[in-house]
């Protein structure tokens, strides 16, 4: 298969790898698939509670060229947005930016799954207060 | 073109010789041999003046031009039988190990209706016999589909417990095309032919790669394919038992009455002479070529072993073709492993890059988790392969498996101490 010159470059040069601090209230955690399907994908980002901006988003994605670069966009994507624009990002934008075939779609599903996994995350530690250890979110 | 094989009469030391000289790497490599392999160019010099020449058809009579082709088609059925021990009459060519299989299973079912309804295989077939098996069924026929061990290895023991009288045809490979896995087709022979069940073996991966003999292994069918063997592509056979016991078969390619009615059609000759010349160059060749290959995937192996953590063997290392490797990258999903080493043509068992979504149905039959059989890739080296092309694919291999882990979510929760097994995943 061939794939987009954009999905390569995402994949050769990933933007924002790694990971923030899960138990950080003010940090989201969103892991969504599972091994046994061949994608798993991890997105963190960090919210001021002030603004509800975005300041900081992470992620690390085991899963095909196509799962890496749609999880590499979102964090591109969510950053510097609020929490409310971020819950608004489709998965048809993500296979339009990166001219996925329609083999791949259900990976930019996956990447529109964790940004709203991850917002959810950080809304239940909000809404629990700081003082809740915060659960990882494939423990709900 | 890959070098050293280039000139023909050149002696075999020379040749290599000239091969090992030869470092510069071209790329991108190839190491996906059990899917096809190139022509051996000694093979296509043999073949090119029946395409423009002598381009009869091999059942014209009446004039020089056909009697020169059934000549040529005749050497090579000579050849191929010799390699694997049969007569030329047992030898019937198809267009592919496909029609092969669907020939023997399916030319068994019929002609021998009268005598009973059942078939024995094994799970880890190549789907040209599973699913001629599966069509089979529809039509009335019994099939049993004996499991693996996690070796990939069938049970003696249950192929005996599932034999009837009923049963008219034991169809169980030789060598798997994933994992390379060897059955132990000896002691299958040696129990059809006291039961007086005909065996089938689909030997397209092993013949001309490791020894192979009908009368040694009282096979009395086997599937053969000239493209995994440094022949052309459309060009296979069907090697058919003629005494003890003489087999029969229906046909299900009916027409003109070629190849003793079995299959017809106007013979491939220059892709025949191909496949005959290929044949006489792997019986001449396979002691040493089995020995470098080995050494070459041995190589392989302990490059990647060495330098990487949590890297599983699939299928048995003791019973396996020499040049197969079949390993999972644990934490790595094998299509982004593909796009990260894409100057080197491997394959992979994940579902990502398979139309089905379902990863290898092979290493899913062995008990490997569905997690690393989408971690998972296979090497199939040939003839053509070298030292230095292996001691690069090592390096391109743990250089991209390090990274992906890097970025593996899942290799990180596995650093931490967490058991990926536990955890209840979401899932799309
Ligand atoms: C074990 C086995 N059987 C059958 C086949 C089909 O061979 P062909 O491509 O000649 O039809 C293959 C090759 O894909 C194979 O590996
Ligand atoms: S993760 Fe399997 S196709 Fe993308």
């Amino acid at each position: 298969m061939a794939y987009s010159e954009k999905v390569i470059d995402h994949y050769k040069n990933p933007r924002n790898v790694g990971s923030l601090p899960k138990d950080d209230p003010s940090v989201g955690t969103g892991l969504v698939g599972a091994p046994e399907c061949g994608d798993v994908m991890k997105l963190q980002m960090k919210i001021n509670p002030e603004t509800d901006v975005i300041e900081d988003a992470k992620f690390k994605t085991f899963g095909c060229g196509s799962a890496i670069a749609s999880s590499s966009l979102a964090t591109e994507w969510v950053k510097g947005k609020k929490v409310d624009e971020a819950l608004k990002i489709k998965n048809t934008e993500i296979v339009k930016e990166l001219n996925l075939p329609p083999v791949k779609i259900h990976c930019s599903v996956l990447a529109e799954d964790a940004i709203k996994a991850a917002i959810a995350d950080y809304k239940r530690k909000q809404g629990a207060g700081a003082k809740l250890q915060a659960q990882p979110a494939s423990a709900d | 073109m890959p070098k050293g094989a280039a000139r023909n009469g050149i002696g075999e030391k020379e040749r290599i010789l000239e091969r090992d000289d030869d470092m510069a790497l071209k790329l991108p490599i190839y190491m996906d041999n059990h899917a096809t392999t190139p022509v051996d160019p000694r093979v296509l010099e043999t073949m090119l003046p029946y395409f423009t020449q002598s381009f009869g058809n091999a059942a014209s009579r009446n004039h020089s031009f056909g009697w020169e082709a059934e000549k040529a088609a005749e050497n090579a059925r000579e050849q191929i039988a010799h390699l694997i021990g049969a007569t030329a009459k047992e030898i019937i060519f198809t267009s592919g190990a496909t029609e092969s299989d669907n020939l023997a299973i399916k030319g068994v079912a019929e002609m021998y209706r009268e005598k009973g309804n059942h078939i024995i295989t094994m799970a880890i077939e190549h789907k040209a016999v599973l699913d001629t098996c599966k069509r089979l069924e529809k039509y009335g026929y019994l099939v049993t589909y004996l499991p693996v061990s996690r070796e990939g290895l069938i049970d003696l023991d249950e192929l005996r417990a599932a034999l009837t009288d009923k049963t008219i045809l034991i169809t169980i490979m030789y060598a798997n095309n994933e994992i390379g896995v060897l059955q132990p087709i000896e002691e299958i022979g040696r129990l059809a032919k006291e039961k007086g069940v005909l065996f089938h073996t689909d030997a397209t991966q092993a013949v001309g790669k490791i020894p192979f003999d009908v009368q040694k292994f009282n096979v009395d069918l086997a599937s053969l394919s000239a493209h995994k063997m440094y022949g052309p592509k459309g060009v296979a056979a069907l090697y058919v038992r003629r005494r003890n016991p003489r087999v029969q078969l229906s046909a299900i390619i009916d027409g003109g009455g070629h190849e003793r009615g079995m299959r017809s059609g106007t013979l491939n000759v220059p892709g025949i002479v191909g496949f005959g010349k290929a044949c006489e160059l792997a019986e001449k060749e396979m002691p040493q070529e089995m020995a470098r290959l080995r050494g070459l995937r041995d190589r392989l192996k302990e490059g990647l072993f060495a330098r990487l953590d949590e890297v599983y063997i699939n299928g048995s290392m003791e019973h396996r073709l020499p040049h197969n490797l079949n390993a999972s990258f644990a934490y790595v999903e094998g299509e982004s492993l593909l796009m990260g080493i894409n100057d080197v043509a491997v394959s992979s068992g994940s579902a990502c890059t398979s139309a089905t979504l379902e990863p290898s149905y092979v290493l899913k039959a062995l008990g490997v988790g569905e997690d690393l059989a989408h971690t998972s890739i296979r090497f199939g080296l040939g003839r053509f392969n070298t030292e230095a092309e292996v001691d690069y694919v090592v390096d391109r291999v743990v250089e991209t498996v390090v990274r992906l882990r890097e970025l593996s979510p899942l290799y990180e929760m596995a650093k931490e101490g967490v058991d990926l097994k536990q955890m209840q995943w979401k899932a799309d």
